[in-house]
């Protein structure tokens, strides 16, 4: 009886988060209309405050009142479906009667019900709600996945998941996934921003995001807190791993692709340290780090043979 | 002469450089994607012969360059020691100077604290000395590093940062030490057990073995283990029908100079024995057959390893009787343990456990054939010197035999019985030298790297003159204060609060602008 609330949990929560991304984007277009405000430098950079004058409340453009429903009501809907999304995962544990992280499905689920948790903390706490339209738009996509592709109905795990570490690594890797995802959307946004604030065109959407150089300390923070918690899941996955099959590593397309996944990322770091790699080149190799999540999630679930194969598909 | 030195120069400093590291890290990266694309042999010999068979234009030359064996080949090993040499002479160098910062004094506050991002200054009726007492104090007391100078005081925090960052990067390396190391001394090799088998961890027991260049047979931990029985219990109900479920092997364990004791080996549970692991890995059927010959002698009997073809065991295997006479005879065949009629392509297996065993074979005969002693593949029929057995319309004859029953072979070769069947179990016995130094060091690396990655390394400085005097006829001499911070590394935030607290410890009173990230919040 759970399983099926479950799934009608899951799949109600993939239409609101339609919605929500549909309000969303009423929101900024409504916002196009919005006055061309020039980015003051000092919004940048700390300034001494004795000299700095108190910086004008005019800096964002004022908010019509139009544009501000459609995104209050975008951040309500997303709360609903955030709730529901919720319970579809404690719903699918119960009917499991087991952590629900066994397949593709009850991970996907999973990481976006982090995720989702993650933007409303910043929405709610931060002012972030500019992550809306990108985050539900994700959330629609990564919702509407699970419940048509990668749906599976419940049933028991397989002998190799029957062990304390299946929970330890796969929370990990839910937890690294949502907030890499998040990451990546900052480093698009950044991406966009740049290039409207070196054209000079900061209008509409973009006029009302944070400026590049914040997207960009945002995009480093999420990859900063996911980076360790991503090295600690392969850590984890190789200990469960020299328990299951006898050896820590043995290059599994997973594997190789959780390593490649590192290495990217470790690139990103390191880019943003370097002078000449940091800023544009860095927040490109953050979606593609991105991108080989998420090859290494559906591609090398569905494509490729492995000790992996736990879609259930 | 010269110019060697200046070419090796050129080399190292080049080799050592972030953007050559960045660079190999990709490369390395990228380097890793063939493996997990192409079949490896390591881990699939049949994927790769059937990759060459498929592709008979560019398997080849996939093969030369080694992209069948990507993480042993010649150039991904190039690559990863090239990035470690990089990493080292990265490493050396900025671990002495991190030495050399932490013995000694920050270095001290700049002179005009206006040019730094974030500052303020006021003029205090205060005594500079106790300005400067009040600030040391208070900067002491939130952990930071304090060098005082007549008329200035420098602080400095987050020296963690830096730790964690070298202490990840050695860590790295000790783990690829550990890595060698183990690659060195490992072993590796599985046996099939059937029930009621026992297993002896010597080399001539092992199905399949494979060692370091480093590894002595010495180093098997000497233990016999006897497999009594094995459960195996797969999903009946509607999802993931067929899909195994529990594993469960009943072993007794001989270990010199011990009792013998009971284990149960599973999945998740391999057993310690020795230095060495015991994992399950795999199982299988066993059909137990008895074999007579012409003369009506028993020629074999006992349980034949089949080795499972798919998802629900339908399972290939051959039952060898060459001392059989007058003629020697051999079966191939499949056993298949939930048969049903699978249409067209003839009995099929529909089911992974043995709800409906069956077992069918085809027979061969031939003359006796001379003991050479050389191996021979249990698992497949050279059919050298063998004809198949025909019926009387020519016919190939082909046995289908249920538990309990059996065949009798035309023209009086002998006859088959299937008595039953059995489990086999695959076991893997392998050690992991170095592999505490390898968990050790992913653990302190990721330790470290959670430092480096969260420590806000931060300075902050007062400077103090003597300041105009506020009031013309006062006693206590003015002090013009000015406090001012920066933070080393960027994507932080609180500077302007650590700053304004320092201030207020001074005696001054300053709103900073906090930056635009803190505005976020």
């Amino acid at each position: 009886m759970s399983a099926y609330y479950s799934s009608l949990a899951m799949v109600t929560s993939a239409v609101l988060y339609l919605l929500a991304m549909t309000l969303h984007a009423a929101e900024w277009a409504s916002a196009r209309t919005a006055v061309t405000v020039a980015e003051p430098e000092l919004a940048t950079v700390g300034a001494g405050a004795s000299q700095r004058p108190a910086p004008p409340a005019s800096e964002r453009p004022a908010r019509s009142p139009r544009t501000e429903a459609f995104g209050r009501a975008g951040l309500a809907i997303t709360m609903i479906a955030a709730a529901t999304h919720v319970a579809g995962v404690v719903l699918r544990g119960i009917a499991a009667e087991r952590a629900p992280w066994g397949n593709m499905y009850e991970f996907i689920t999973t990481s976006l019900a982090i995720a989702v948790i993650v933007y409303l903390v910043l929405a709610l706490k931060f002012g972030m709600r500019w992550l809306g339209l990108p985050v539900t738009l994700l959330l629609t996509i990564g919702q509407g996945l699970a419940v048509t592709v990668f749906y599976v109905a419940v049933s028991d795990l397989m002998p190799a998941l029957h062990s304390v570490w299946f929970v330890i690594h796969i929370i990990a890797a839910a937890t690294a996934g949502a907030a890499f995802n998040i990451g990546a959307i900052a480093a698009i946004l950044y991406l966009v921003r740049t290039r409207a604030e070196a054209r000079g065109d900061v209008r509409g959407y973009l006029a009302r995001i944070p400026s590049a150089e914040t997207l960009d300390r945002v995009s480093y923070r999420f990859h900063a807190f996911a980076f360790p918690l991503w090295t600690f899941t392969i850590a984890a996955g190789a200990i469960w791993a020299q328990y299951a099959w006898g050896r820590f590593w043995g290059w599994d397309p997973k594997e190789t692709w959780s390593l490649v996944t590192w290495i990217i990322y470790a690139v990103y770091l390191h880019a943003r340290a370097t002078a000449g790699w940091k800023g544009r080149r860095a927040a490109v190799v953050a979606i593609i780090g991105l991108a080989s999540f998420w090859f290494n999630f559906i591609g090398i679930n569905l494509l490729v043979s492995g000790l992996h194969s736990y879609a259930g598909i | 002469m010269k110019t060697l030195v200046s070419w090796l120069r050129f080399a190292w400093t080049t080799l050592t450089s972030m953007r050559t590291a960045l660079v190999l890290l990709a490369v390395l990266g990228v380097a890793a994607m063939p493996g997990s694309l192409l079949p490896q042999r390591p881990t699939s010999p049949v994927g790769v012969s059937d990759y060459l068979k498929a592709h008979p234009d560019v398997g080849p030359w996939l093969d030369r360059l080694g992209f069948f064996d990507v993480f042993g080949s010649a150039w991904f090993a190039a690559i990863y020691l090239l990035l470690f040499i990089s990493l080292i002479g990265c490493i050396l160098p900025r671990t002495a100077g991190y030495l050399r910062e932490v013995r000694s004094q920050p270095s001290p506050a700049p002179g005009k604290l206006t040019r730094l991002p974030g500052h303020a200054s006021a003029v205090v009726e205060t005594d500079a000395a106790a300005v400067l007492d009040a600030a040391e104090a208070h900067l002491r007391a939130r952990g930071y590093r304090v060098r005082r100078d007549a008329e200035s005081i420098s602080a400095e925090r987050g020296y963690l940062r830096e730790t964690g960052n070298l202490v990840f990067h050695i860590c790295l390396v000790t783990m690829l030490i550990g890595l060698a190391w183990g690659s060195l001394f490992q072993f590796r090799g599985t046996a099939i057990v059937v029930e009621g088998q026992a297993f002896s961890n010597t080399l001539t027991q092992y199905d399949d073995f494979g060692s370091g260049a480093a590894f002595r047979s010495t180093q098997l931990s000497p233990f016999t283990i006897r497999l009594d029985s094995f459960d195996v219990r797969f999903e009946t109900g509607p999802v993931q029908t067929g899909a195994a479920r529990e594993f469960n092997a009943h072993v007794r364990v001989s270990q010199p100079g011990q009792d013998d004791t009971t284990a149960s080996l599973q999945v998740n549970a391999p057993l310690q024995l020795g230095g060495d692991q015991v994992s399950l890995l795999g199982h299988g059927y066993a059909p137990v057959v008895t074999v007579k010959d012409g003369k009506g002698d028993v020629a074999f009997s006992g349980p034949v390893v089949f080795l499972p073809q798919d998802a629900n065991f339908r399972s290939e295997g051959v039952v060898k009787a060459p001392d059989a006479r007058p003629e020697r005879l051999a079966f191939q065949g499949v056993f298949l343990p939930t048969a049903v009629s699978g249409g067209a392509s003839g009995m099929v297996s529909a089911f992974p456990d043995a709800l409906n065993p069956e077992l069918l074979l085809n027979v061969w005969s031939g003359p006796p054939k001379q003991e050479t002693g050389a191996p021979e593949n249990v698992y497949a029929l050279d059919t050298t010197g063998l004809t198949q057995l025909k019926d009387d319309q020519g016919n190939p004859v082909s046995v289908a035999l249920t538990p309990g029953t059996g065949f009798k072979l035309p023209d009086g070769k002998g006859s088959i019985t299937f008595d039953g069947w059995k489990r086999w179990t695959k076991l893997q016995v392998s050690t992991t030298p170095g592999g505490w130094l390898v968990l050790g060091s992913v653990m302190l690396a990721v330790l470290g790297m959670a430092l480096s990655l969260t420590v806000k390394p931060r300075r902050l400085f007062v400077r103090v003159s003597a300041g105009p005097s506020l009031d013309p006829v006062g006693t206590s001499a003015p002090t013009t204060v000015s406090v001012a911070g920066l933070d080393r590394v960027d994507g932080r935030g609180g500077l302007a609060g650590e700053v304004e607290a320092l201030a207020t410890a001074c005696g001054i009173a300053a709103t900073l602008s906090p930056t635009e990230d803190e505005e976020e919040r």
